[in-house]
């Protein structure tokens, strides 16, 4: 889905891994936040494009958004990944976690390596784009059914083997396969960058409710802190 | 000119619109949005005497019109806000009410002492907070506890006025805050959260970390009326209502029931801007009814 954004993307500047607050209209109360894929920026209008799975009332209302239709968005929220455009990154994504990884490949034009992983064939999404936006790309299926027979971090593991000189890995998806791309960065001594997800409420960081424990014992909200969070500063065992 | 400034025990505040404790942080968030002095006041996230990391997550649940939190008082204590938050609170033209709960009547006096030496405009006592084990929920719901607390509060507040905020989740609202008023308190505010569950049909699991939590939004505003209404005919105490308030119309209700003034937070989940729009919807309503100030709606529900 494509959201004219006005002078948004302009005067507010966009980074890989930010999200927007949706309203979904008067059914729900709380806003759905979901991450940004990709971007334009033109004095005709930004454009943000959004890629999400349906998953209930908020998220079908929106789905069945027609065009033309004005949506109340908020954003763009939270920190995105610290990247260079000049960097060298494997972009790992699993499922929904997928597309704010495309927003990075374009960031980095072309020299970053993705690893996506997904739960079937025809659950993948957005292989043509990061096939024109990466260097290379790696795909694992838990079923099989497409590429590599298993969950992304074996992928993460072999690539890392091959070649420990990319700047670092920077990953999105649900909260295990991070875990575990996550050690296995730490292990390649590869630095590691996760973009989180909890539940929400505000959106901005004042509610508390997107709270996640840190390695030092405190906690740190995944909406104002985050979305995007240092691997090594998480407390994984939570 | 319709007047739409409002006296909360003694406290004056521009207009009766308040943004309610939990919803706001401490203002760093929505000042990006708008200038706070736009608001009557603000009631800064809730305070202990440490400094609390809160209940694990999912701490939110959406349901039929409200949500329900466990957030479990997560916050950097009295001290750091004292330090560190109420400094930035303090450049906005709005009064700013700090919320506090303890595990003791001690805790409460501490804080009541550090506060009022720090300057705030008035003190919130939280003594119905539904999501802490050992703290909040008895006193808020025994008269004899809640006027021991309430007590100690006044005693180390100094001239800052104290305000009891109650419980909903209690038989009779009205023996809580009589026991308030007889123990000193200047004003009540209610309701706080509503305690309830939501369960996830395929996992069986409750979707709160902690099972359970309280309910806010929309769903509450009619047991928030009833409850101002029943308490604003108990006692002679200043309310400030709160309670699913996300418009005009919903604020002059509490008002009508007996409010002095409101309190709004779940909607700005929603919308950022809520406070204001309730304010302005506020002002509408008064000035179609020819009033020339919005405090004489308070009190002015003509029950059958």
């Amino acid at each position: 889905m494509v959201l004219a954004v006005g002078d948004m993307v302009r005067t507010s500047g966009v980074r890989p891994g930010q999200f927007v607050h949706i309203k979904c209209g008067e059914g729900t109360l709380l806003r759905r936040p979901i991450s940004i894929c990709e971007w334009t920026e033109s004095r005709e209008g930004d454009t943000l494009t959004i890629v999400f799975e349906v998953r209930g009332e908020g998220t079908a209302w929106l789905a069945r958004r027609p065009a033309g239709h004005t949506a109340d968005v908020l954003g763009p929220l939270g920190n995105g990944f610290a990247i260079d455009r000049e960097g060298r990154y494997l972009l790992v994504g699993g499922g929904i976690g997928v597309p704010p990884m495309l927003g990075c490949a374009r960031y980095t034009g072309g020299t970053s390596t993705a690893i996506l992983g997904f739960r079937s064939k025809d659950k993948t999404i957005l292989l043509d784009e990061f096939g024109g936006d990466c260097n290379d790309v790696q795909i694992a299926t838990d079923d099989g059914s497409l590429g590599y027979h298993g969950f992304v971090d074996a992928l993460v593991r072999q690539e890392l083997g091959r070649d420990r000189s990319y700047d670092a890995v920077l990953a999105c998806g649900p909260k295990p396969m991070l875990k575990s791309v996550a050690k296995v960065a730490a292990e390649s001594n590869v630095p590691c960058q996760v973009s989180m997800e909890e539940r929400m409420g505000c959106g901005v960081g004042a509610c508390l409710v997107c709270a996640t424990p840190m390695r030092d014992g405190t906690v740190k909200h995944v909406c104002k802190d985050g979305p995007v969070f240092d691997a090594e500063e998480v407390d994984w065992d939570a | 000119m319709l007047d739409m400034t409002v006296k909360l025990a003694g406290v004056a505040l521009k207009d009766p619109v308040v943004v309610a404790s939990g919803t706001f942080g401490f203002g760093r968030e929505y000042s990006q949005f708008y200038d706070l002095g736009e608001l009557g006041g603000i009631c800064a996230k809730g305070l202990t005497l440490h400094p609390r990391n809160g209940n694990p997550a999912p701490r939110i649940a959406e349901t039929p019109m409200g949500i329900l939190n466990s957030v479990g008082l997560e916050n950097p204590g009295v001290d750091a806000f004292i330090a560190e938050e109420l400094p930035f609170l303090r450049q906005f033209d709005t009064k700013v009410i700090a919320n506090i709960s303890g595990n003791t009547p001690e805790e409460y006096g501490i804080m009541c002492e550090k506060l009022s030496a720090a300057g705030v405009d008035m003190i919130e006592v939280n003594i119905s907070c539904p999501n802490v084990k050992a703290g909040g929920m008895a006193y808020g719901t025994r008269p004899d506890l809640a006027a021991e607390v309430t007590e100690t509060a006044k005693k180390n507040a100094g001239n800052v006025p104290v305000m009891v905020k109650l419980s909903p989740n209690v038989t009779d609202i009205t023996e809580i805050a009589k026991a308030a008023e007889g123990a000193g308190a200047d004003a009540l505010s209610l309701i706080n959260t509503i305690r309830g569950m939501r369960i996830d049909v395929d996992t069986r699991r409750p979707v709160l970390k902690m099972n359970t939590g309280g309910l806010s939004g929309p769903a509450v505003l009619p047991v928030a009326v009833r409850m101002v209404w029943e308490v604003s005919q108990a006692v002679s105490l200043p309310i400030l209502g709160m309670g699913g308030v996300a418009k005009g119309e919903d604020a002059a209700q509490l008002m009508l029931a007996g409010a002095t003034a409101v309190a709004v937070g779940t909607a700005m989940f929603a919308d950022p801007y809520a406070p204001l729009k309730v304010r302005d919807g506020l002002a509408d309503i008064a000035e179609r009814q020819g009033l020339s100030a919005v405090s004489e709606l308070t009190g002015g529900a003509k029950p059958w």
